[in-house]
């Protein structure tokens, strides 16, 4: 008998580890902090794991964000074009929602960033 | 001018770590030939020799082939004390740790595969801590990490396996020459 019982264990435990470190070090992406800028200055930090509504004054008005199930989005903007509020729920690390008019932003931040810069 | 020959009193044993480590020095030889996607990912065939010397003549034996390995074999290739060199002298040195440990794993649940894996976590282990400690001292290196754990859960069980695959062909034909 070539292959023991101890050797399969042995085995095992090595895919698990290494099934253990790909998700610990390939899930980048992921975001864990939402950050808030009003008038470009940060006005709060903020977990995703923690569902939560924040209102954000700016020069026009208040901008409403919204946690929700580790994803961020601007709820309501007083802002003409709504495109932040457009741009939906922001999921990985980097993506970034701004509302110009209102000078309010919100960026994903995470271990690893998927972008460097995004530009619109 | 005079000249002096140098005598060395050598053991029988001495040969026959010599010669195994000429073997393991071949693999290594070999090996280089075959590409390798990323730095570092080889198979590690010498480290089959390595496991039946350890299953064979014990430990310091097996640390003496695979040391030796290493430094003839960067002087082969002509990597001795650049970089390359002490990554796998300190992949070598953690799979001998490893390795010393293993060995002394119970024998009817663990064979030379189970030497095998925990040594290719270990080399690679060696490995990473080199880089990272020395060569690129970057977090981002952690995201190579899952690579080399692949290449170990592949190449340690495979060597592993041909390792216990001599020794048993091996073992047969001994018992047949003597019968």
């Amino acid at each position: 008998m070539m292959f023991k019982l101890g050797d399969g264990v042995v085995l095992l435990l090595g895919c698990l580890f290494t099934v253990w470190l790909a998700a610990t070090f390939w899930q980048g992406g992921a975001a864990d902090k939402a950050v808030i800028r009003s008038g470009g200055k940060i006005f709060r930090e903020v977990p995703l794991n923690r569902d939560l509504e924040i209102q954000v004054p700016g020069p026009l008005g208040t901008s409403i964000i919204e946690i929700h199930n580790q994803q961020a989005r601007i709820a309501a903007d007083p802002s003409p074009r709504q495109y932040c509020v457009r741009q939906g729920w922001l999921k990985s690390a980097g993506e970034m929602a701004i509302c110009l008019p209102n000078q309010v932003s919100v960026e994903l931040t995470g271990s690893q960033k998927k972008y460097d810069s995004l530009n619109y | 001018m005079t000249s002096s020959t140098l005598k060395l009193d050598t053991t029988a044993e001495d040969h026959h770590i010599a010669r195994l480590a000429a073997v393991a020095l071949g693999l290594t030889v070999l090996e280089a030939a075959i590409p390798s996607p990323l730095p570092g990912v080889k198979p590690g065939l010498a480290n089959i020799i390595v496991l039946i010397v350890l299953a064979r003549y014990g430990w310091r034996a097996a640390a003496w082939v695979s040391l030796l390995r290493v430094v003839a074999g960067s002087l082969l290739m002509g990597s001795f004390l650049a970089p390359g060199f002490f990554l796998s002298l300190a992949g070598a040195l953690l799979s001998l740790i490893a390795l010393a440990a293993s060995m002394h794993l119970p024998k009817r649940w663990f064979s030379a595969i189970t030497h095998s894996i925990l040594a290719a976590f270990a080399h690679i282990t060696g490995q990473m801590l080199v880089v990272y400690l020395w060569l690129i001292p970057h977090n981002g290196i952690a995201y190579l990490l899952p690579i080399f754990a692949i290449a170990a859960l592949v190449f340690g069980p495979v060597n592993g396996l041909a390792a216990t695959r001599f020794m048993d062909n091996g073992d047969k034909q001994n018992l047949e020459s003597t019968q």
